[in-house]
């Protein structure tokens, strides 16, 4: 599995895009696109892009009758239950997280751009790095174990 | 030198995975923050953790046990002695009381205290032994980014200090300040607070439990309540079946103290006065009903009618019952005298007659030739 480079003298810049705390505590992202790229990539997908990452996370936090059900069903068995079932919350976490692959393959790794999953950082941020345009990093992806 | 291989390290015990850009650590552009803080040096040493499970070098002061499945803070003294608690009088209670109550009142009893126990302890370990939502620490790069973004003024004095770092959010139209957090090295999250027992951020976070030996924060808050509320209907449950034992065990004993002490009391009167139930009753030696009567029997000292009844000698068994009887026992025991004609109205003599014989017969099973004679003479 080849790496970028790293035998590069320049260094990869990287640009976060932070936490939306305007509706609360729930894990939601700005989606203004930042100055750096703003020449890779226009602000219309960067917006959809992370306005459906927001999604992702908000029906992963989102409550409803089943997680209601879930919720008391893990408590009637001690919580073991959550050993081995899938949670809500899991199964949205792993749906974001083919989403950005996908986007990554789509759209940013062409635009020399790559995103990294907000889980990856604690949901603190989203970390995209500003790769060099000249290679080919679709391939790299589609082959890495992400 | 790091290898082309390596995968990026950004910050201490934080491996980004094998996807991302491997950029070696020494290449990050040396910014102010890198340089003052003096990360670099560290990161090169944090090429020793390559391979390492993230828990190994957790940065926080968090103890992981089981391949780093279950977390707990530092101070484990009082959780294991709430759990000592808990083990202690659970015994006590299944072992006492649930025997007692499940035979006696009904056998439902101790499976409600089980469920009980067992959901509250099942709480309690939850809220001790997970992550309580700790913020991991920021990168490297997040916070040389946030660095960036932040004015540092002119440093003219040399004990300049900085003012904290705040940053004004708008949270549903009220605004409030984020604070930095300078061993993170992120601005804290609404709501999230720095365990200095845990040295973590929590997100969420409500108190560091020296009962639970974790903090309490979003991911175990509800453990942590669930706990509470189970312990608590536990503990009622638990003291309502101990005032139902002793209640009724009490019962028991009352009705018992209430016949038996009255009765052992009166007794020990009786032996004392040298008397018995019967000439109680009927007053024998009762001064008032036969004031000229004196109870002959009395040695006129307590000990001394005490040692009497209780010490005196055991005389034996008069009647011999394991005997064998002879003939001359039971020749002896049974008088030849006729006995009285019972009275039958309109009887012939032949049924009296039948009747002698056959009560003759009956005394001396043993021998063939009745004595009927007897009874007919």
């Amino acid at each position: 599995m080849d790496h970028v480079t790293t035998q590069q003298p320049q260094a990869i810049a990287k640009v976060f895009i932070q936490r939306d705390y305007s509706d609360g505590t729930a894990v939601k992202f700005q989606t203004k696109l930042p100055a750096d790229i703003h020449d890779r990539v226009d602000s219309d997908t960067f917006e959809r892009f992370v306005e459906k990452i927001n999604q992702y996370y908000a029906e992963a936090e989102g409550i409803g009758c089943s997680t209601y059900l879930q919720g008391c069903f893990a408590c009637l068995t001690a919580h073991t239950a959550l050993l081995c079932m899938q949670t809500q919350y899991d199964k949205n976490l792993k749906r974001c997280t083919e989403y950005i692959k996908e986007q990554n393959i789509g759209i940013f790794l062409p635009k020399g751009l790559k995103v990294i999953d907000p889980f990856e950082r604690g949901l603190r941020v989203i970390e995209i790095l500003v790769l060099p345009v000249s290679q080919n990093h679709v391939d790299e992806e589609k082959w890495s174990k992400f | 030198m790091s290898g082309p291989d390596n995968p990026q390290h950004d910050t201490v015990g934080l491996t980004d995975g094998p996807s991302s850009a491997a950029v070696s650590p020494l290449h990050v552009p040396a910014t102010s923050a890198t340089s003052r803080t003096g990360y670099s040096a560290l990161e090169t040493s944090a090429m020793s953790h390559i391979g390492k499970r993230k828990y190994e070098v957790f940065p926080g002061k968090n103890t992981f046990h089981c391949g780093g499945h279950i977390m707990m803070g530092r101070d484990k003294g009082f959780f294991f002695l709430t759990v000592g608690l808990f083990i202690f009088g659970g015994a006590l209670y299944f072992a006492f009381d649930c025997v007692y109550l499940a035979t006696e009142v009904h056998w439902s009893i101790p499976i409600v205290g089980a469920i009980l126990y067992i959901l509250s302890l099942s709480n309690l370990l939850w809220a001790g032994m997970s992550d309580p939502g700790i913020i991991p620490r920021a990168t490297t790069d997040e916070a040389a980014d946030i660095e960036k973004n932040i004015e540092v003024p002119k440093q003219d004095n040399p004990t300049y200090r900085p003012p904290p770092r705040i940053k004004e959010v708008t949270v549903n139209g009220v605004s409030l300040t984020l604070k930095f957090c300078y061993t993170c090295r992120i601005f804290r999250p609404p709501r999230a607070s720095h365990c200095s027992i845990c040295d973590n951020c929590v997100d969420n976070f409500d108190h560091h439990c020296p009962w639970v030996g974790n903090c309490v924060g979003k991911r175990n808050y509800r453990y942590f309540y669930l706990f509470l509320v189970c312990t608590c209907f536990l503990s009622i449950y638990v003291f309502a079946c101990n005032i139902a034992t002793l209640v009724l065990e009490g019962l028991i004993c009352f009705i018992t103290i209430w016949s038996v002490l009255g009765l052992a009391g009166f007794h020990t009167y009786l032996i004392a006065a040298s008397t018995t139930t019967n000439e109680d009753i009927k007053g024998t030696w009762s001064r008032k009903r036969s004031p000229a009567m004196k109870n002959p029997y009395n040695n006129n000292s307590f000990s001394k009618n005490f040692c009497v009844t209780l010490c005196g000698p055991n005389t034996d068994s008069l009647i011999d019952r394991r005997g064998i009887v002879t003939e001359d026992y039971s020749v002896a025991s049974n008088p030849p005298m006729k006995p009285p004609e019972p009275y039958i109205p309109n009887s012939s003599q032949d049924q009296v007659e039948t009747f002698h014989n056959n009560s003759a017969a009956a005394l001396t099973p043993d021998h063939n030739e009745p004595l009927a004679a007897n009874g007919q003479s």
